[in-house]
């Protein structure tokens, strides 16, 4: 857990990750230039307001509304829901409301995290 | 006339796979009243199959078995849900089981043994008990709710299952009854930590998974007598009824 955040090597939006690897916006469209700084994946959301850093992209299996009050107060760039799971509409209006935009994608976790280290890495 | 009553409202049996097999209704039984304890609430991991057992083994016995589960929600959070009757417990158990998926491993997880009385097995559950349930958090709430029970986040301070480490925060919307805090935190200790969560009723249990912790890490409520409805209003603090901290 204490090793799965990576800060980025190359220039990065959230229009960038949508584009490359097919994931769905949710809410908050208008942010979608938010710069992705790094990024950090957990489930457990106390390991994620601990360890998480302003500016990254997170990456998490949970859909409960309570991910919107820890990436606000992380200020992370946006969420990415994995593995098909829909957030609870509850959840989506509250990110709207806060202004974090949440992306979905029907990769696993351990795939979606591997792809945007890989974009963040590698990318030309 | 209210007194003290001492109670584990936390207790499992060797119907949850991580309970150990000593712990079967009249081993509970007897070392809760050898512990002089008045209430004891059976709360086994998303499954009620050994409460009436434990109840039957109680009767004469002075203590009062206060009918339980811990139910795993989706977010891999454990709540506490304790009712007046069996019946009620059921009710809830046929929503668990609704939403719980999975076989159990007996090598990997342990046996789930459903034992009478007077010590007989009489099966075992074949669910994947230690599982998790995909009934969100929220809604596990409102169902024990309406099926009359209490709800009580279970070791709150605990860095597994608890609110805390799967939702960072408890959320202010969900209507727990009570907070549970594990037996390593004393109330005070507890209370200084969670300022934020000064509004809630705290329990603590030892959460017994051996029938040696049964006694150990109780409460004390101040009731008129042992029951769920006095339970109820020591949780609400409401007409002289509290819980001890």
């Amino acid at each position: 857990m204490e090793n799965n955040h990576t800060r980025k090597t190359q220039e990065m939006t959230l229009q960038t990750l949508i584009d490359e690897l097919g994931l769905k916006c949710k809410c908050c469209w208008e942010k979608l230039g938010n710069e992705i700084e790094g990024g950090y994946a957990g489930d457990l959301l106390s390991d994620v307001m601990g360890n998480s850093k302003k500016g990254d992209i997170w990456v998490t299996r949970q859909v409960h509304l309570n991910i919107v009050a820890v990436a606000s107060l992380k200020e992370h760039a946006g969420i990415v829901i994995v593995q098909g799971a829909s957030p609870d509409k509850d959840t989506i209006e509250k990110a709207q409301k806060e202004g974090i935009p949440i992306m979905v994608s029907d990769l696993p976790e351990f795939e979606l995290v591997g792809k945007i280290y890989h974009l963040m890495h590698h990318a030309q | 006339m209210t007194r003290l009553y001492t109670c584990n409202l936390h207790v499992h049996t060797c119907l949850s796979p991580c309970g150990d097999l000593d712990m079967h209704p009249s081993a509970v039984v007897e070392e809760a009243v050898l512990q002089h304890l008045d209430i004891i609430a059976v709360c086994d991991h998303n499954t009620s199959g050994n409460v009436r057992y434990v109840q039957k083994a109680a009767e004469g016995s002075g203590l009062t078995v206060i009918p339980g589960m811990e139910v795993t929600t989706r977010e891999e959070v454990h709540v506490i849900a304790l009712f007046e009757s069996v019946e009620q417990l059921e009710s809830l158990q046929e929503i668990v089981y609704e939403h719980l998926s999975g076989l159990n491993d007996e090598k990997a997880f342990g046996m789930q043994v459903l034992v009478n009385e007077i010590g007989e097995v009489e099966g075992f559950n074949e669910r994947l008990l230690i599982g998790a349930t995909d009934i969100s958090l929220e809604t596990l709430v409102e169902k024990v709710h309406e099926s009359g029970g209490l709800a009580v986040a279970a070791h709150i301070d605990r860095p597994s299952f608890s609110v805390l480490s799967q939702l960072g925060f408890v959320p202010g919307h969900v209507p727990f009854d009570a907070l549970e805090i594990s037996a390593r935190l004393p109330f005070d200790q507890a209370r200084s930590r969670f300022p934020e969560l000064a509004g809630y009723t705290f329990i603590t249990s030892s959460d017994a998974h051996f029938v040696h912790d049964i006694g150990k890490t109780c409460i004390r409520m101040n009731l008129e007598e042992p029951s769920f409805p006095e339970i109820r209003l020591a949780f609400e603090k409401k007409k002289g009824r509290y819980v001890l901290e």
